[in-house]
């Protein structure tokens, strides 16, 4: 009888769990649906308190930081990845690894405290440039685990017969190794991205928003976890439409993300680019 | 007579071929291959790199305000910016308790799910429950918030909150004015924010779990429940403590969620109705408007204490999930 009781107990904690994860999917497709459009996707915010206005300056400079942090954090993380798999398989290795996966949980708004302190402080003004930066420091530690594990499938003899056949060692990793691990190193490039592009904290005093059109990387930059936050803790109605709205098209583009990442897990031979 | 003409600087005859073999040693041989392998330890030490960047800036950043306050700094209670009086433990107070609300709800549950889809569930619906719940942590910390404000806070101010206060409001835990803002609000958000960690690794640690302990004790006579109990949970019992304390770790630094909904009142209050205000949050809302040098020191102070706090527990909890799944790291997500 207990058993039963436990299974069902089972079953209620797991539909708990679901519960919200419908809510918020939910709440964020009824009340975010009806304010995108293309106003909502063109145009720059109106003064507080104003209908009407949009996000476009946001999306814009999602994607400008974003691709700073991909342009510094990717290399790196790539890199570390790989002297993890090819030549970190002794103590300074293991040091390296351990610190990697202790900085992912770093929460991120010390690391934006630190972006704050070498690059905001010593331009003596906010930006993009170091909400980048922020951002890249986060993206390091997560970039070189994944693709060290899948460097780490690739199986050994793959690089014996490179060898064997004379090809030398830096040419083997690259053309031969990270080539056959493509597919999942670009999974977790993909996955660090999802990641960092919902996050807010490391922004607050990094790039710090921005009310207008912004293409400079060295000027304060509006992004959409900051406008979102923004206007959800603002006391307009418009506003909180908005913050809905905005939200929805964030989760949209990281779902997207992730689900095309579960797909090439699955579906995405071994090897194939 | 014609022929591939030897290196050797005793054979001179005819034109004189260049000297093949050395070239060949320096294009395709150990020089590029030493770069390369410099190249690729810089990154690997960069990471290194990150660790003694942050500590250096927090540490120097926050001497200002550690010459000014030392010790008392952790054992006032008094936040007041204009006065130049700065005391964390409000701050302090509000993470580990909003940080345990949050653990007492989501490793129940959690733990649940966990051994749901590893032990109970039909294989065919393994695979989308676990998406769904890591689907959850694929969320960005603002929408919960976002949503906590407009869909969860509403809920528990208008029912959850008198519910509790009337039948539970003698512990002293649930008394007070509902603002809706309050430190449960932030523990329930925490809460659904950590099941995803704490469900994933639990799964991974259950999995570890020899077959044949599962078979053992099924073979001596136990049900399913009594099986799972004896020789699953008891066997990754190390594993799931490891897996609870990542959780906490990531319940510590949590900013944006909390933020929303917590009600930012740096004071210490014993009901779970009252507004509170923890280490990131106060970091959230303080930091761009810091005025003053010794402010900006002692908000920095408590970044670096929030610093420390993570770094030790997430150590811990890797040690501990590591022992269990032999080598393998924790990981938040698949």
């Amino acid at each position: 009888m207990t058993d039963q009781v436990m299974t069902g107990v089972a079953v209620l904690t797991v539909l708990l769990v679901l519960a919200p994860l419908v809510a918020i999917f939910g709440y964020l497709l009824y009340r975010g649906i009806g304010s995108i459009n293309w106003a909502f996707l063109t145009q720059t915010p109106k003064p507080e308190g104003e209908v009407g206005g949009g996000m476009a300056n946001a999306i814009v400079g999602s994607g400008m930081i974003l691709g700073i942090a991909s342009i510094i954090g990717v290399p790196f993380g790539v890199g570390a990845g790989i002297f993890l798999a090819e030549f970190g398989r002794n103590r300074l290795g293991g040091a390296i690894r351990f610190t990697a996966d202790v900085l992912n949980g770093v929460p991120s708004i010390v690391i934006g405290i630190v972006a704050y302190s070498i690059v905001v402080l010593y331009q003596k003004h906010f930006s993009a440039l170091a909400g980048g930066v922020a951002l890249a420091i986060m993206m390091v530690p997560m970039i070189s685990r994944t693709t060290e594990e899948m460097l780490l499938l690739v199986p050994q003899a793959l690089r014996e017969a490179a060898y064997g056949l004379g090809i030398p060692r830096w040419r083997t990793t690259l053309s031969i190794t990270l080539r056959t691990a493509t597919s999942g190193v670009i999974t977790g490039i993909m996955l660090a991205f999802a990641r960092i592009a919902g996050e807010t904290a490391p922004l607050l005093f990094t790039a710090l928003g921005n009310e207008y059109w912004n293409t400079h990387a060295n000027q304060p930059t509006a992004a959409l976890p900051l406008q979102i936050f923004k206007y959800a803790t603002s006391p307009y109605d418009d506003a909180h439409r908005q913050a809905w709205a905005g939200a929805l098209v964030l989760i949209i583009l990281i779902v997207s993300a992730v689900s095309a990442v579960r797909y090439v897990v699955r579906h995405g031979t071994f090897g194939a680019a | 007579m014609p022929g591939p003409q030897p290196v050797e600087a005793t054979k001179v005859t005819a034109a004189p071929v260049p000297p093949v073999a050395p070239v060949l040693r320096a294009s395709g041989g150990e020089i590029p291959d030493r770069l390369f392998q410099s190249a690729m330890t810089v990154c690997g030490l960069a990471i290194l790199g990150v660790l003694v960047l942050i500590v250096y800036e927090l540490i120097s950043r926050s001497s200002l305000s550690w010459h000014a306050f030392g010790f008392k700094f952790f054992s006032i209670s008094d936040w007041d910016p204009v006065n130049e009086q700065f005391g964390a433990v409000p701050f302090i107070y509000g993470t580990l308790v909003s940080s345990l609300v949050a653990l007492v709800i989501a490793v129940p549950l959690a733990v649940g799910v966990a051994v749901f889809t590893t032990e109970m569930c039909p294989k065919a619906l393994r695979g989308p429950l676990s998406f769904f719940v890591e689907l959850l942590a694929a969320i960005p910390s603002v929408i919960y918030g976002l949503w906590a404000i407009f869909v969860m806070v509403p809920l528990l101010g208008q029912y959850v909150e008198p519910g509790l206060g009337k039948w539970l409001g003698w512990t002293g835990l649930f008394t007070g004015p509902i603002f809706g803002y309050s430190m449960l609000a932030a523990g329930i958000i925490l809460a659904i924010m950590i099941i995803p960690i704490i469900s994933s690794i639990t799964r991974e640690v259950l999995m570890v779990v020899p077959q044949h302990q599962r078979e053992a004790a099924l073979a001596l006579g136990a049900t399913r429940w009594e099986m799972i109990r004896l020789s699953v949970l008891r066997n990754a019992r190390a594993g799931i403590v490891g897996a609870i304390i990542l959780g906490l770790g990531r319940a510590l630094g949590e900013t944006m969620a909390v933020t929303m909904v917590i009600g930012n009142r740096p004071e210490i209050a014993r009901s779970l109705f009252a507004p509170g205000y923890t280490m990131a949050s106060v970091l959230a809302n303080e930091f761009s408007e810091a005025t003053g040098d010794v402010y900006l020191s002692a908000l920095i102070e408590i970044g670096l204490a929030l610093f420390l706090v993570t770094i030790v527990v997430n150590a811990l909890a890797q040690l501990l999930v590591w022992t269990v799944t032999r080598g393998q790291p924790a990981r938040g997500h698949a």
